[in-house]
């Protein structure tokens, strides 16, 4: 049992930041807060990988003399480099839509959005019918 | 010459994305219109000669820097991928020519030249994400494109801010979809240990039943039906269609979730079609049955009861949509070759019905929805029959393609299925007519006395438009071209499954 707990913790650490990032994207109505859960899970994945990339008491994947040296597989830490700037980039145009998004409507919250929306739309509406 | 041809698989994609960079920081918009031509001109022409060699050679492998697979890259392109590859080119080559005076009258003047480049890098990306066989290297395409496109869909808020909003949302879905793939594949690598696909699928075999692979293959197919608008994970398609600027609308219409398709083909077929008996993937087939089932009627109600003309065209993608799922589902030769011929059909059809719309909209300086323009149709008669003919084409009447792919499609479901999943398609076909009738009807039925617009149809506008409807018409009377690689794609599909 415990075994089962503390032998993978990283993996609960991974799965329970996921979830918490999925959560946060799916409930919040901000937008910004969405962004930023968007990040926190996609930051569980880097995790995850570099979890399965490391041995204990492996070192850096360096070539030494010593031929037994254990060293951790340095491919996953690579594809996270490229991954953490994929997770960059849209992080970046998340909070760049989000300033558009603000002076265009003046809020960042869902459902005012759509109640702006919504006066628009009743607006446009009724100008047709006077007409 | 020699090196072109060596070179072609990565110059597809390296073309449009070198020029992408140039287009970027050219003043002139007129300038970099005429690159954005010319680079969708020569990846077109590279397709060509690409698409010559696979008819001889069946398969090209090309090594990335030259070190050799499963470690380093590998790019393929074989029966299958090649059939995107056409989708690709032709429609970014037709569109682009389309786009100039869209893109000056609906995207910020100090943004044309950036529109241009983020159009490339879009055409780019899906070239690559058809074009390599790594796992991981085909989740940095699909964030490629997909970030592109979302930032091509943010620029039609000069017009309308809603496409800031429907922006926002795809970006979120498709970070979510592109990240779930991620996981898929990293549960894969740390079980296999390789991100080659060819090479995963002769490793995955030998592992037995796993629970990390049935983990792995659960996430890669759920991203993945995000980016390809499967219902019911389609909520950000019909938004980021309508408000997108109208020549974005065109190019991720025809191409965006076909290549998304193509790669859950990819996926299924490929990687796991090895472990198929293992698994017992199966049940996974029924899912995506119902689901395309499902997508056939709630995309064509949507439409029925959708205002806005370009919302209407895309509710009905997600109605096609599944139709080619449907295809792919029945897991038969017959079933996958009618998923690709409609792959390439619905490209054809839906790429000439937003062109005819948005440009009668861009004659009238207003959105088209059901109200807004009426009896438009008389006074651009070019338009309106381009129209006419894509619409009939979409509802499937014969001599046209649309009519090959559902016959297709129908022969391969009574085959499998028997009776009732062809007269499901026949009904939602038919459902279909409604819309496709209110929209002729408004256009042509509906004259507006008041209505005294003068209209002049350009050229520039007609010209690409009248050649994607010519394909329409060719492919649905001389078909041969269509079926037999579409044929040959299955074949080479199902020749992974085991």
């Amino acid at each position: 049992m415990i075994n089962e707990i503390f032998g993978v913790w990283n993996y609960w650490i991974v799965f329970t930041l996921m979830m918490i990032g999925l959560y946060i994207v799916i409930s919040k109505k901000s937008l910004l807060k969405k962004v930023v859960g968007l990040a926190i899970f996609q930051t569980s994945v880097f995790l995850l990988y570099i979890t399965f990339g490391k041995i204990a008491g492996g070192t850096a994947p360096i070539i030494t003399n010593n031929s037994e040296e254990i060293y951790s597989n340095p491919l996953p830490h690579v594809l996270i480099l490229t991954a953490i700037v994929v997770g960059v980039a849209t992080t970046a145009l998340g909070l760049a839509l989000i300033v558009r998004i603000n002076k265009a409507y003046g809020s960042i919250n869902e459902d005012e959005i759509s109640a702006v929306d919504l006066v628009d739309y009743h607006e446009k509406f009724s100008e047709k019918k006077n007409k | 010459m020699d090196l072109i041809i060596k070179n072609l698989p990565i110059l597809i994609v390296i073309t449009p994305l070198m020029f992408s960079l140039i287009v970027a920081v050219l003043p002139n918009q007129r300038h970099s219109w005429f690159l954005t031509n010319l680079a969708s001109l020569l990846t077109l022409f590279f397709s060509i000669l690409l698409g010559i060699e696979v008819s001889e050679k069946n398969l090209i492998s090309y090594h990335l820097g030259n070190w050799p697979p499963p470690l380093g890259i590998e790019y393929i392109v074989d029966k299958v991928s090649i059939i995107p590859i056409f989708i690709i080119a032709v429609i970014s080559c037709l569109a682009s020519s389309f786009a100039h005076n869209f893109f000056t009258s609906e995207v910020y003047n100090n943004l044309i030249s950036k529109t241009y480049s983020l159009w490339l890098l879009t055409i780019a990306g899906l070239m690559g994400l058809v074009t390599t066989a790594d796992a991981f290297n085909l989740f940095v395409f699909l964030e490629i494109s997909s970030l592109s496109a979302v930032a091509l869909v943010a620029m039609g808020s000069k017009v309308d801010k809603k496409a800031l909003v429907a922006g926002y949302n795809y970006l979120i879905l498709g970070a979510i979809g592109a990240t779930f793939y991620v996981i898929g594949v990293g549960l894969l690598y740390g079980v296999s240990g390789t991100l080659n696909m060819s090479d995963l699928s002769q490793k995955i075999p030998e592992l037995g039943l796993n629970k990390s692979v049935i983990v792995a293959f659960t996430f890669m197919i759920l991203g993945i039906m995000v980016k390809a608008a499967i219902f019911p994970l389609h909520i950000w398609l019909p938004n980021a269609y309508a408000y997108a600027p109208s020549p974005v609308s065109i190019l991720l219409a025809a191409t965006a979730t076909k290549v998304a398709i193509y790669i859950l083909a990819r996926i299924s077929f490929t990687i796991f079609g090895t472990s198929y008996d293992i698994y017992s993937f199966e049940s996974l087939r029924y899912i995506l049955l119902f689901l395309s089932i499902c997508a056939m009627f709630a995309g064509t109600v949507m439409a029925i009861f959708e205002k806005d003309t370009k919302k209407l065209l895309a509710h009905s993608s997600v109605a096609q949509i599944g139709y080619i799922i449907l295809g792919i589902s029945l897991v038969t030769k017959a079933g996958i070759a009618s998923s690709f011929i409609h792959l390439i059909n619905h490209a054809l059809i839906k790429a000439g019905l937003f062109m005819s719309v948005v440009a009668m909209s861009f004659y009238t300086f207003k959105r088209i929805d059901a109200t807004s323009i009426s009896g438009i149709g008389r006074q651009m008669p070019i338009t309106f029959f381009a129209f006419i003919i894509c619409a009939l084409s979409l509802a499937g009447l014969p001599l046209t393609v649309g009519f090959i792919s559902k016959l297709y499609l129908i022969k391969a479901a009574y085959m499998s299925e028997g009776i009732w999943l062809p007269f499901l398609i026949l009904l939602s076909s038919a459902l279909s007519l409604v819309y496709i009738w209110k929209l002729i009807e408004g256009l042509w039925y509906d004259v507006d006395k008041n209505n005294k617009l003068k209209i002049k149809e350009l050229p520039e506008i007609y010209i690409p438009l009248l050649i994607i409807t010519f394909l329409n018409i060719y492919f649905g009377i001389d078909a041969g071209l269509i079926i037999n690689s579409s044929y040959n794609a299955a074949e080479a599909l199902l020749n992974g499954i085991k």
